[in-house]
């Protein structure tokens, strides 16, 4: 008995025990997501988190804590984002060809996220350092971050926005995309990049190469995009 | 071991590597784009995070080295395909942090969703307007 004390408060402590119940809830919740045929309510990512959580809460493990051994997991994703660019050059013929309809839609998908959301909260009565941190939501974290912090937003606040817009996005796109049956896969990767980048992107590769090269392309000009207009349009909504 | 042993350990063990012999060479490029693009991002302060300047510079490196490409080609779509994986840590650390969401949970909640909805609304349907003024049939 009191060895068993012995080795969780030693496994508790280290890295290997958090990294492998990371990738052993992510296997679990994508097998469990193949087994559900892929239904959009089944997100990995969504399963995952609340698996991950529930065994923290079971065993009082801090977040700390369980970031010291998530945190190699968590590195993976600045090389993953650089290696967008592979599937970016792969599709350079089609990229090149939509250059135009891409750049109508990141100015309409860009400016109806942070407009939309600014509105729709303010209308319910939501203002002041809560509200500037929404305005952002649709960026990758790290721009989402620096620019709720230069107009006024909390950045551990926007970090929870940014990935529950990403889950939400992943979740919406499909079943909503097939009701309008839109089967342009370029015009619904770029789409749920813009509004959901990274996790979207994530959705996106999983479904068809296509949309997963144009949503990596959505979610990196959507960030230089939204850095330029949320501090402007977030001023209309003091 | 032996010295007659060695080979055949060594074809085992450069059969298990054999689906990617550039691996160590594929990561090592990600990661110096990366190094690149954080340099460049914090020394010239920069609002674009580092590994997006990272994708720019390798995509134009890849421009004008396309050999590149095969070199990096495995283990790429190695990490893309776990993409969805590299989200959880964060993920995780917002159950920890819903507390900081206090008595605006539900209109945050619902403005989140309904703008994010109406976003992808806005850019698909751009998109598809756009390219069909171009004249464009999709695959």
């Amino acid at each position: 008995m009191n060895d068993a004390v012995l080795l969780w408060s030693y496994l508790a402590q280290e890295p290997l025990l958090w990294l492998t119940t990371t990738l052993v809830a992510y296997t679990i919740s994508d097998w469990a997501a193949g087994k559900a045929g892929r239904h959009a309510l089944a997100n990995p990512v969504l399963m995952a988190v609340i698996l991950i959580a529930l065994v923290l809460w079971v065993t009082s493990t801090p977040y700390a804590t369980y970031f010291e051994g998530a945190q190699f997991v968590h590195f993976m994703l600045g090389p993953a984002t650089v290696a967008l660019a592979l599937p970016l050059y792969d599709n350079l013929p089609k990229v090149k060809a939509a250059l135009v309809p891409m750049i109508a839609a990141l100015f309409a998908g860009s400016l109806t996220a942070i407009i939309t959301a600014l509105g729709i909260a303010k209308a319910m009565g939501i203002t002041g350092e809560t509200l500037m941190s929404l305005a952002p939501k649709s960026a990758t974290a790290p721009v989402a971050l620096g620019v709720s912090e230069a107009i006024g937003g909390q950045p551990t606040l926007t970090a929870v926005l940014v990935i529950l817009t990403g889950i939400s996005g992943a979740i919406i796109a499909t079943p909503m995309l097939n009701a309008l049956k839109i089967t342009d896969w370029r015009a619904r990767g770029f789409a749920v990049g813009v509004a959901a980048h990274g996790i979207a992107t994530a959705h996106a590769f999983r479904i068809n190469s296509t949309a997963g090269a144009f949503s990596g392309i959505g979610m990196g000009l959507n960030a230089v995009l939204t850095a330029l207009l949320a501090p402007l349009i977030a001023r209309l909504f003091l | 071991m032996t010295s007659a042993a060695q080979p055949r350990i060594w074809i085992a063990f450069r059969a298990e590597i054999g689906t990617d012999p550039h691996m160590i060479r594929a990561i090592s490029i990600l990661l110096l784009f990366q190094l690149a693009g954080e340099s460049l991002s914090r020394g010239l302060d920069l609002f674009v995070p580092g590994p997006v300047i990272g994708l720019a510079a390798l995509f134009i490196a890849l421009l004008i080295f396309p050999k590149l490409a095969e070199v990096i080609r495995v283990a790429a779509n190695g990490l893309l395909a776990h993409l969805s994986l590299l989200f959880v840590p964060a993920g995780v650390g917002v159950i920890a942090h819903l507390g900081t969401f206090g008595t605006n949970g539900i209109g945050l909640i619902v403005a989140l969703i309904v703008s994010t909805a109406l976003a992808i609304l806005a850019a698909v349907l751009t998109f598809v307007l756009f390219a069909r003024l171009m004249g464009q049939r999709h695959e």
